[in-house]
């Protein structure tokens, strides 16, 4: 089904931002920025996983979605937190 | 109906793009964090629409249970991204890092 | 007494979110015992753990059914504008280069937390603008404005009309 693909071609396109992000993770000179990519990177990787969920017709993976979204807030709080104690 | 659906994975495209180009382009981390939480999250709302009506367009179940859970995924990222950038840019700042070229800095006054 | 009523309606909202998470399990609108058992029971700790959360200082505002109209209606109106130029103006200023960064203060005069959140999460999702640092005590605003018009603005100047929403909307 064309809409199907449309959803895997969208799906690539955003990996290939998460990619990008990724030089960000790689070279951001200090540990804010870093965590700044993943933050951004957890953001693509969720709407990747709605994509991918619907372009493939697996229902889990829109769970994991969920529960990914969820888990990576948490996740960038705890990071921040760490940052906050002066530990760079 | 297929045409909202690409209509708005173009949009989403565009804009979580425009994201990605903002965490490489601007010079400190916060206006890094402004670039990349405004985009993706306006970016990813749109990619999770088309899948919303994406789901509410084949109906039944299966189609039900995508509009639920793509909808929950979209409230999830609408409520936890801001606050999520909130706390890194609060960290970010109590870290010591200096807004670069900042005319005012009304928070270090506080200090 | 307060706390079993509180308690409850946690439950009550707990056992609703897993019911309508997982109507696609079976056959439309039915769902099987195991699953309303171990729903119940994950409910019932949630509820245990989290109902001070619901309900501590004035939260249990929220469950008004009137705000969740006015909150639908700011969702697609003036939230939804605002996040567009939001985005707008981010690509003006990553093509451009044009920025003048500042951190300002002010003092939108909200009171309870539920009116605060909303407010900061407002700010940082529309133009130019970025939370930093709410003040618990005194309510005021640190927010990261990546082009200050005004070393000393009001609220009305940072993020336009989102103070007077979230007092109606929230508070």
């Amino acid at each position: 089904m064309i809409v199907e693909l449309s959803f895997g071609v969208a799906a690539a396109v955003l990996l290939a931002y998460a990619l990008v992000c990724a030089i960000r993770l790689g070279i951001g000179p200090t540990a804010a920025d870093r965590a700044v990519a993943l933050d951004t990177i957890n953001t693509l990787v969720v709407a990747i996983m709605v994509l991918v969920g619907a372009a493939f017709d697996l229902m889990i993976i829109l769970d994991v979605a969920l529960v990914y979204a969820l888990l990576s807030f948490v996740g960038t709080l705890y990071i921040a937190r760490y940052l906050e104690e002066g530990l760079k | 109906m297929s045409a909202l659906i690409y209509a708005f994975l173009a949009i989403g495209a565009v804009f979580n793009g425009l994201g990605a180009v903002a965490l490489l382009r601007f010079p400190d981390v916060y206006t890094r964090i402004h670039g990349a939480t405004k985009c993706t999250t306006f970016g990813s709302i749109f990619s999770i629409l088309a899948v919303v009506v994406h789901g509410a367009v084949r109906g039944g179940g299966d189609g039900i249970g995508m509009v639920i859970r793509a909808a929950l995924a979209l409230v999830f990222l609408l409520l936890t991204n801001p606050t999520g950038s909130h706390a890194l840019a609060r960290a970010a700042h109590r870290a010591g890092i200096k807004p670069f070229q900042a005319v005012v800095d009304r928070l270090e006054e506080r200090k | 007494m307060r706390r079993v009523a509180q308690i409850a309606a946690t439950f009550a909202l707990a056992f609703l979110v897993y019911l309508v998470l997982t109507i696609p399990s079976g056959p439309l609108g039915l769902w099987s015992l195991d699953e309303l058992l171990a729903g119940a029971v994950i409910s019932f700790l949630v509820a245990l753990v989290s109902y001070r959360l619901l309900w501590e200082r004035g939260g249990g505002r929220l469950l008004q059914p009137w705000r969740w109209v006015l909150f639908l209606v700011y969702l697609l109106g003036p939230f939804f504008l605002a996040m567009a130029k939001a985005n707008l103006d981010v690509a003006y200023r990553v093509i451009t280069g044009r920025i003048r960064p500042g951190i300002v203060r002010f003092n939108p005069g909200l009171r309870t937390d539920a009116g605060r959140t909303f407010l900061a999460n407002s700010i940082t999702l529309t133009p130019g603008t970025l939370t930093l640092e709410v003040d618990e005590a005194t309510g005021d605003f640190y927010v990261h404005w990546i082009n200050v018009r005004n070393v000393d603005p009001t609220p009305e100047e940072v993020c336009g009309p989102f103070p007077k929403w979230a007092k109606v909307v929230a508070e």
